[in-house]
């Protein structure tokens, strides 16, 4: 091995056979002389595999084996996904089923086999002589980048989009023009007419509408409801009989209503509630009603603390005074939630004083206009 | 038995016979237990009546609870506006009293954020005289009966329905807080709400009925009895139903399954690669050319 910089006639490195192997041919032919002499790679060292032929030979069958084993595996995962049925056996093993285990355990191993496999047939039986590889400069050649620049330059010579103005702005504004079908197209795959912007500002509440719990569908006396509720509901049309003569809502515009319309009542001291001005009347003697809509990015909220009267989204913790207007008291969201105005009807049930006064829910850019 | 024989040994020697202290001890047991049948009110085996119950759950209140809830139950407020040491327990019920001292949570072991459960420290006599106290202070929900969280008296096919409806009614009030599986999560400011797994039917009945600590009242104005019993069922059902995916991590969700998945599956890939390169494949032997 030569320690000499300047030379690249004696090879460091040679393979297993004693011949030489070659540089990277990138490597420049002429080495300026370094301030420190290049100590060169130390002598290679070589593997059982590279100098026993039986251990060679060892390894080949290890890895093929691996292989096979693998493929079996795999065939037993065919085998005991028919044979065990979910549900059948869950208890066989330590609190797993015998469809868990024997499909994990085989799929698992098969999988494994297969990378131990190859990280097996890559240590083992892979050339692995040591290679030089200089660090190039990261730019091409003068000579190759003035080329490139000359063949454009010829190119749209030879078009003559230079000289036709006409043909180059025509040419620019018929790709651009392309774009508005995808426009349209996009615009078109969202649900119903959910563009009407007017329509996020209106929810199905209206005046006299009951206000019922959310699932059951039965309407609230507000007689009944003691200090400290909290009851997640609804409103009645979203719980159409025959009786009440709500039209039935179908798919999409159903899961709309259902979502826009869902709200929280709770119950505090009424000398608790801090009225916004104006909003003095919408309460019904303690009796306070928000939307259950996050005003951040929508989520439905209903972590309530009766104590504090803090409501907080589970999404990305914005936490709502409800005592105080529903204020944002902490967390990314940026406005109350609307409040529904409530009032008892003849019989005492909870009814809607009106619709929401501004749109639930998440921001848009419409929003303030509405 | 042996230090009585030698005490007896030392009045007489003819006392000192291999029984005779077994016949001393008998005989003790014998008198002391006639005197108990003569002199004790022959009422023992019925059961103590509501004023006598009051007036026990009044000596154990003053003892155990007075300090925070005050001498009356009236509370007792401290300098911040607004807080208090103990809330009144006027109006509370004994379903209130019943639930906190029943699982343990009072008497607090130390002020905080929440108040956890732990073994009781007073036995059912002793809980329900205090409830007893507590109602007596003021008109509040009652323990209830087994009747009102029970099941087993439905047909299969009711007992079916009031599962899911169960399971409807707990998504929609219940999972915020207790997480969809009822296995509890972290609220504001250090709280957390606590699981519901092999929680008594009758304290999940009681803390709905109540609202112990932050938690809101589902009273039966709110939620009807019918419906909490139906909430108790699918509960119930929760922990009947296998596991057919095999581990639970403690069914919390994206937290236990994404921190398993970055410890223990990420973690264990990393350990894996760092111990395959740890090793090396290469021999002291050189190569012999043929």
């Amino acid at each position: 091995m030569s320690n000499d910089n300047s030379s690249t006639t004696e090879h460091p490195v040679n393979a297993p056979d004693g011949t030489p192997v070659p540089y990277d041919t990138h490597v420049p032919t002429h080495r300026e002389a370094e301030p420190i002499a290049d100590p060169g790679l130390p002598a290679h060292t070589w593997r059982p595999t590279d100098v026993d032929p039986k251990a060679e030979k060892r390894a080949e069958r290890q890895i093929a084996g691996m292989f096979i084993a693998a493929m079996v595996f795999a065939v037993l995962f065919v085998v005991a996904y028919f044979s065990f049925e979910v549900g059948d056996n869950w208890d066989t093993f330590a609190g797993l089923g015998a469809s868990t285990i024997t499909l994990g355990l085989t799929l698992g191993l098969s999988l494994l086999l297969i990378g131990t496999g190859i990280i097996h047939l890559a240590r083992k039986l892979m050339a692995d002589h040591e290679i030089i590889e200089m660090r190039h400069p990261a730019s091409s050649p003068q000579e190759d980048r003035d080329a490139t620049i000359q063949a454009l330059n010829d190119g749209l010579d030879e078009a003559g989009i230079g000289r036709r103005p006409l043909v180059r702005n025509t040419m620019l504004g018929a790709v651009a023009v392309l774009g508005l079908p995808a426009v349209v197209l996009l615009r078109d795959l969202a649900p119903g007419d959910a563009l009407d912007v007017d329509r996020l500002g209106k929810t199905i509440w209206e005046p006299g509408m009951r206000l019922v719990r959310d699932v059951v569908g039965t309407p609230i006396l507000a007689s009944e409801i003691e200090m400290g509720d909290l009851i997640n509901a609804a409103p009645e049309a979203m719980f159409p009989t025959e009786e009440n003569g709500y039209p039935e809502l179908h798919g999409a515009e159903e899961q709309a209503e259902k979502a826009k319309g869902a709200i929280i009542i709770v119950r505090m001291d009424p000398d608790e509630i801090t009225p916004l001005e104006g909003r003095e009347k919408w309460t019904v003697d303690g009796i306070i009603c928000y939307s259950k809509i996050c005003t951040h990015v929508g989520c439905p909220i209903s972590l309530y603390e009766r104590t504090t009267h803090h409501v907080l989204c589970p999404c990305h913790q914005s936490t709502f005074d409800l005592a105080d207007h529903a204020r944002v008291i902490f967390g990314p969201a940026a406005r109350p939630l609307p409040q529904l105005p409530i009032a008892v009807d003849d019989e005492g049930y909870l009814v809607a004083q009106s619709d929401f006064n501004e749109p639930i829910g998440a921001s848009f850019w419409e929003r303030e206009k509405l | 038995m042996r230090l009585l024989n030698r005490t007896a040994g030392r009045l007489s020697r003819h006392r000192r016979g291999p029984l005779a202290g077994l016949a001393v001890l008998l005989l003790g047991l014998l008198i002391s237990g006639s005197l108990y049948t003569v002199f004790s009110p022959a009422q023992a085996d019925t059961q103590p009546s509501e004023t006598e119950q009051v007036a026990k759950g009044k000596e154990l209140f003053l003892a155990s609870c007075s300090f925070c809830h005050g001498q009356n139950g009236e509370g007792v407020p401290t300098v911040r506006d607004g807080y208090q040491l103990g809330p009144s327990l006027v109006g509370v019920g004994a379903a209130a009293v019943d639930f906190q001292v029943g699982t343990g949570r009072m008497p607090m072991a130390q002020p905080g954020q929440q108040v956890q459960r732990k073994p009781p420290v007073f036995n059912d006599e002793e809980v329900a005289a205090l409830a007893a106290y507590v109602a007596s202070l003021g008109p509040g929900p009652a323990i209830p009966n087994e009747s009102d969280y029970s099941i087993d008296e439905l047909s299969d096919a009711e007992r079916e329905e009031a599962i899911s409806r169960g399971g409807q009614i707990f998504l929609t009030n219940c999972t915020a807080c207790h997480n969809f599986n009822g296995a509890g999560g972290a609220m504001p400011r250090g709280g957390y709400a606590p699981t519901l797994h092999g929680v008594e039917p009758r304290y999940i009945f009681e803390a709905l009925l109540t609202g112990p600590q932050q938690m809101p009242n589902f009273s039966n104005g709110n939620l009807s009895p019918d419906e909490k019993r139906d909430v108790i069922a699918y509960l119930g059902s929760l922990e009947e139903t296998p596991e057919y995916a095999g581990f639970t991590l403690g069914g919390l969700g994206p937290v236990s399954e994404g921190l398993f998945a970055w410890v223990v599956g990420i973690g264990g890939l990393v350990g894996a690669a760092v111990w395959i390169a740890s090793h090396t494949t290469r021999s002291k032997k050189s190569k012999v050319n043929a």
